[in-house]
């Protein structure tokens, strides 16, 4: 099984940005996404940036994949996704119908991300017949689901595993609402919250996060526990979605469970952001959470 | 351009259908009893005996029928899927909606001059995305996501031969059709699977000495001063405490009423205006087909000279949601 590093979702200085994928060149992952998927007023990084960035983790041995905004929306989205999938070197994410047409057009092979709602094997076979050679199920697909599903032959399947789960975008941004900003002059606040905004109900619970036009859950998915089942189901790929903290922990973590070493479940989760979760994969509402089982009955420990 | 501001009106029963075809619907659009259309609601809905007497009802009066099957199949279900589209050919709608790209295919293999129009589920909110699916299945019209603004809408239908369809009035969804999941976070069923939000069966209202409190399978989604009129506990509509300020942080509970952009919309050809509201009762249904009819009719009669009629939006206000209306995305304060 492999690991990638999904695309950064949340907004950071150029300068911390630089450093976490000067750091993650030197982790455990095979796989490294750049690029802006929520909003196209985020320029801390331009493309040419990005593709400096591609090019050094490309060097570091990394297969490199550009990924898209997920919400496209005007002409300039859209002048921006051509340049993307026009880059001629590197492999790209379509979060969006549009950068599919986009890619086959230009007969690019594509990865279709997690928004493209692929929840069946008819619609699956239709991409792979137009390119694509990787896909990530939709965050909400459980085990039952992808055990069902019919996966084309040099198709690979790359699942959301952990990190704040990605589970709603709009037209309309919820940081600025916050700062009683307008979405055209939102000051870039997005900047101030490295993890995204903690939105809790009025008993104090830990429900969502505000990522810009995009909103989270509170809770961490973390299907560590679960790598068994996961093999099971075809997943190839393990996406590790950034944190701004102890990513590289993370990142160890997971390395050492795809290997198959013993890795202690509850190490994990001094390194997350927020509780674990892992409801979509049981069926169960998302944010539900069952612990793995107590050490020495672990399903991944090593035999 | 094949049509112009049709009227297109929900139909979540046979008498909210009749209702619509007699107050000047130009279609209605429905769906069957389950999860393959996204008002998967008790009580909603229509067998095959309500459809085929709705089908004779609206077509005897030379109206369409559009049936909406935009849920997501699933692997172990998608003959269900595949039937729904095999009835609605089998029948005579006019057209389906469909969300899937699967389904698309699977409806034109098997019924070629079956009529496909791309559902808001379906989440295309720029002419690449839309152009796709013309290509690949033959879309014949794509309902636009609420989310864009009128020029980007103008820049859409510059750019594809597909017709549009934009809401018009009704519920509002903040989110990107099709690409929400905070339902199934909180409780497990999610428009996209299951094709309901925030369902009744997940839903517990409960009196206590800080209010009423309105959960979703034990979240809490708000809480009510004795004054304050409850609401449905729609995921994205409840307040919530961010940094310590407690607000609606996500959207507040308003209704979509976009009357007045009506001549914008027919100077963009925007093909036809959809109303949101199937789980809305026959009564509703025909009152906001009547004035929705005068108020397009008034607009292609004389497009230059409409003015909104004041007893039209009074009559608006009384039906919707906490009697507050917005323009959307449509025309963007907020943007």
């Amino acid at each position: 099984m492999k690991l990638s590093l999904g695309p950064l979702l949340y907004y950071w200085s150029a300068e911390d940005t630089r450093a976490f994928y000067a750091a993650a060149a030197g982790w455990p992952v095979d796989i490294v996404h750049l690029g802006e998927t929520v909003c196209s007023r985020r320029h801390q990084l331009r493309l040419a940036d990005w593709l400096e960035l591609a090019d050094r983790l490309a060097d570091a041995g990394k297969e490199v994949v550009l990924s898209t905004l997920t919400l496209i929306e005007s002409e300039s989205d859209l002048k921006a996704l051509r340049k993307i999938v026009g880059n001629g070197r590197f492999k790209v994410e379509a979060n969006d119908f549009g950068a599919v047409r986009l890619c086959i057009g230009q007969r690019m092979p594509f990865v279709a991300g997690p928004t493209l709602n692929v929840y069946n094997p008819e619609t699956l076979a239709m991409l792979a017949a137009s390119g694509a050679v990787r896909w990530v199920p939709p965050v909400e697909m459980n085990r039952d689901m992808l055990m069902a599903m019919a996966v084309p032959a040099g198709v690979e399947t790359e699942l959301f595993a952990h990190g704040r789960l990605p589970l709603a975008y709009s037209a309309r941004c919820f940081t600025a609402r916050h700062y009683n900003l307008q979405k055209d002059d939102c000051q870039f606040r997005c900047v101030e919250h490295p993890d995204g905004l903690a939105l809790d109900t009025r008993e104090g619970g830990r429900f969502l996060t505000i990522n810009g036009i995009q909103t989270q859950s509170a809770s961490v998915y973390s299907l560590g526990h679960r790598l068994a089942e996961l093999a099971d189901a075809g997943v190839a790929i393990l996406r590790l979605s950034p944190q701004s903290r102890h990513m590289g922990k993370v990142v160890d973590h997971y390395r050492r469970l795809v290997e198959g070493q013993a890795a202690d479940p509850g190490a994990l989760l001094k390194f997350l952001p927020g509780n674990p979760c892992d409801g979509y994969w049981r069926g169960e509402a998302g944010l539900d959470y069952q612990p793995p089982a107590p050490a020495g009955g672990a399903h991944h420990a090593t035999d | 351009m094949t049509a112009l501001l049709e009227l297109i009106c929900p139909a979540g029963s046979l008498p909210a259908l009749k209702a619509a075809v007699d107050n000047g619907a130009d279609g209605v659009y429905l769906g069957l009893k389950d999860n393959t259309n996204a008002r998967n609601f008790a009580g909603l809905n229509f067998d095959d005996r309500s459809l085929a007497e709705g089908i004779r009802y609206a077509k005897a009066k030379g109206r369409k029928v559009l049936m909406a099957l935009n849920t997501y199949p699933q692997p172990a279900t998608l003959a269900r899927w595949h039937q729904a589209v095999d009835k609605a050919a089998g029948m005579g709608v006019d057209a389906v909606i469909l969300a899937d790209p699967g389904l698309m295919a699977y409806a034109r293999r098997k019924h070629p001059d079956l009529r496909l129009h791309l559902s808001v589920q379906g989440s295309a909110t720029n002419y690449e995305a839309i152009n796709f699916y013309r290509e690949r299945f033959g879309i014949q019209r794509a309902v636009l996501p609420r989310v864009l603004s009128l020029a980007q809408v103008e820049n859409v239908i510059a750019n594809t031969e597909a017709e549009i369809e934009l809401f018009g009035f009704g519920g509002l969804c903040v989110m990107v059709e099709g690409r929400c999941l905070l339902s199934s976070y909180a409780c497990g069923d999610s428009p996209n699977t299951f094709g309901a939000c925030s369902p009744g069966h997940a839903v517990r209202w409960q009196q206590t000495p800080q209010g009423m409190e309105t959960r979703l399978n034990g979240v809490l989604i708000d809480r009510y001063a004795d004054e304050e009129k409850a609401g449905y506990p729609t995921l994205c509509k409840g307040r919530f405490a961010v940094q310590d300020q407690t607000y609606y942080a996500l959207e507040e509970p308003t209704s979509l009423n976009t009357l007045e952009l009506l001549p914008e919309m027919h100077r963009l050809g925007v093909a036809a205006i959809k109303i949101e509201g199937r789980q809305r009762s026959p009564s509703y249904v025909g009152q906001v087909a009547s004035v929705w009819r005068a108020a397009i009719d008034a607009v292609k009669q004389a497009p230059d000279r409409f003015a909104g009629r004041p007893e039209w939006n009074a009559q608006l206000d009384k039906l919707s949601e906490g009697s507050m209306h917005t323009l959307g995305a449509y025309n963007r304060p907020w943007k």
